[in-house]
């Protein structure tokens, strides 16, 4: 018995010095920090005090659950898809869609002013159709566009790798009990794939609220929290303002995700 | 509360099936099922059985100038989810994300039927199938027999018009397939619903099928009682795709015929018949005093208890089968006389 907690305690051990190493000793670290301004311990009252603070941490946390859930819908449908309809191409497609993972967030953002920003070919074509020139690429609408585009790599193969696990039977049944291809998407489908968009959706939010590369392209309007940050940062050199951010940015990130793990656990048991 | 609507009899005309691919999976094939009835399609894999199957239940369309008639009416373009057919898959296919009730109840939640009925349906069902206590598990927490149990009575609960089984016994243990294959037979006889079962396992096959349709390579080999498919086998195919059969070669004149191991007197024998088939149980050892011009060398002898089966070698490519309910053992190589009842001879 001792000897197995002992054997434990040492198979536990590279994990330990990791976490301790890269998440609780610069976590711990950045909230002293954070602290230890002119304002003191206030630096984390301000973040729910100052309006803008509270303002870029709900935008950033906003811009990034839209995200998700738009991620998720669209490679959940274009990965079922992908999976069960195999056509000539399908394979350089799927490469296609996974290429976005090798832009830096600065293409990424440069790309969106080419298609939404003053010059755009959204732009072009809505001014030639009504006269008015929509260009959106420099608020969140552009950035959550961004954000769409670079996290769709990063969950559809995942989607794809677990609808290929999706049993045809499990979808046969439910049809013979009368289920529509509706209900069958509802009660079979996104069951059958809801770890990997659990999984996928853990990634996509955390990098969508960490995203700054296409933010700092496409700043205007913007006020997303890495932004604020990096202004705290380099500008005002407020470097307890900037910790008290980032340890406020990092803790908002992991309670969001395991609030979402929770309730998906949940909805296991309580589904039908 | 009664458990089906009225049964259904099932029509298909003239449905064959070619896939994407060109691959010929189904024959045109003409079939009247009737109201009530249970039909087991049997063959080996790849005989068009499944696809059948499918094609009944709207999961597959026949090739155009097939029609699918329920109690007259035209179902070939309707899909399975408006069919109202019950199926039970080999594989169970029951909701991992439900619980066992809610997976019985699941196709009375799509109708929109009220709770109360939904739950009192669903303790009747657990109840018939005798899984009450299994109401609150997850899918992955039952064995085999149990799933098996929970996917009829979800196939049940509905009050199908029909109800397809796809080898729904297949995956399970020998034991447990007895016993289920008993409790599929009761619940058939009892719910009077039309059933078709299909299996590649002739003792399944035999137990429950008012007719049994026998298939090969997309065909249809042989449709009849069981016992017809057993005694008057229409084909080769059938006949030993059935049960066990033995074979002799030669030749047939006045009345004997004649082969490796002896002479036979049979007074019917067809004209120029030169193989007959016959069952274990239509041959045995002959008693010292009969009168028999058959013969053989045991080559082997198994001893199961209730019988002895024998393999007798006669000069043929395979020995023949012999069942032998003498109390007694049986020496390799030891010489022995047989007698066949002629009553049982087939010649195909």
């Amino acid at each position: 018995m001792r000897r197995d907690t002992q054997r434990l305690i040492f198979l536990l051990l590279p994990a330990g010095i990791f976490f301790a190493a890269f998440f609780l000793l610069p976590m711990a670290r950045l909230f002293f920090i954070g602290g230890s301004g002119k304002t003191g311990w206030s630096a984390y009252a301000a973040i729910l005090t100052d309006a803008n603070y509270l303002n870029s941490l709900f935008a950033t946390l906003s811009v990034a659950a839209a995200t998700t859930f738009a991620t998720l819908v669209i490679s959940g449908i274009s990965g079922v898809f992908l999976q069960r309809h195999k056509f000539p191409g399908n394979g350089a497609l799927v490469a296609m869609l996974t290429f976005p993972l090798a832009f830096p967030g600065v293409v990424i953002g440069f790309m969106v002013i080419m298609l939404a920003g003053r010059q755009g070919l959204i732009g072009q074509i809505t001014e030639f159709l009504t006269g008015d020139k929509l260009v959106f690429a420099y608020s969140l609408t552009g950035l959550f566009m961004g954000y769409v585009y670079f996290s769709i790599p990063r969950t559809i193969l995942t989607v794809m790798a677990a609808a290929e696990k999706l049993d045809p039977k499990l979808e046969e049944a439910a049809r013979s009990l009368g289920a529509s291809p509706w209900r069958v998407v509802l009660d079979v489908i996104i069951p059958g794939l809801k770890p990997a968009f659990i999984s996928a959706g853990a990634i996509c939010f955390a990098t969508a609220v960490g995203a700054f590369g296409t933010a700092f392209t496409l700043a205007a309007r913007i006020n997303v929290l890495p932004m604020v940050i990096y202004t705290e940062f380099t500008l005002s050199a407020n470097i307890a303002m900037a910790a008290a951010l980032s340890f406020v940015l990092g803790a908002a990130t992991w309670i969001v995700l395991a609030v979402a793990r929770t309730a998906a656990g949940s909805t296991v048991a309580a589904a039908g | 509360m009664t458990n089906t609507t009225q049964p259904l009899a099932i029509a298909l005309e003239n449905c064959a099936k070619t896939f994407a691919d060109g691959t010929k999976a189904l024959e045109p094939l003409d079939l009247a099922i009737h109201a009530g009835e249970t039909v087991v399609f049997l063959g080996p894999s790849g005989c068009g059985k499944t696809t059948t199957l499918r094609i009944i239940a709207g999961l597959e369309e026949p090739d155009a100038g097939g029609r699918v008639l329920f109690d007259g009416e035209d179902v070939t373009r309707l899909p399975i989810e408006q069919r109202n057919v019950g199926m039970v898959f080999q594989s169970y296919a029951l909701f991992p994300n439900m619980t066992v009730a809610q997976n019985i109840g699941y196709g009375l939640r799509i109708r929109k039927t009220p709770a109360a009925q939904i739950k009192a349906r669903v303790a009747e069902m657990l109840g018939m199938m005798r899984i009450e206590k299994l109401a609150d598990r997850r899918i992955d927490q039952l064995s085999g027999g149990q799933r098996q149990r929970v996917a009829l009575a979800r196939a049940i609960a509905v009050r199908p018009r029909a109800l397809l089984l796809d080898e729904p016994l297949t995956a399970l243990d020998a034991k447990l397939r007895d016993t289920l294959r008993l409790e599929i037979d009761t619940l058939l006889r009892s719910l009077q619903i039309t059933a078709i079962y299909v299996t590649h396992d002739q003792a399944e096959a035999m137990a429950l099928g008012d007719r049994i349709v026998v298939m090969e390579h997309g065909r249809v080999a042989q449709i009849g009682k069981p016992r017809e498919i057993y005694q008057r086998p229409a084909t080769r195919f059938v006949a030993e795709f059935i049960g066990t059969m033995n074979r002799l070669t030669g030749a047939t004149r006045d009345g004997v015929f004649s082969c490796r191991a002896g002479d036979l007197a049979w007074a019917e024998a067809p004209q120029g018949a030169s193989e007959i088939l016959f069952r274990p149980e239509d041959i045995r050892i002959a008693e010292s005093h009969e009168q028999t011009g058959l013969q053989g060398i045991v080559a082997a002898a198994f001893f199961l208890g209730d019988r002895t089966r024998l393999f007798v070698e006669v000069g043929e490519a395979q020995p023949l089968v012999i069942e032998s309910t003498a109390r007694r053992d049986f020496g390799h190589g030891e010489a022995v006389r047989l007698a066949i009842d002629p009553r049982g001879l087939l010649v195909l």
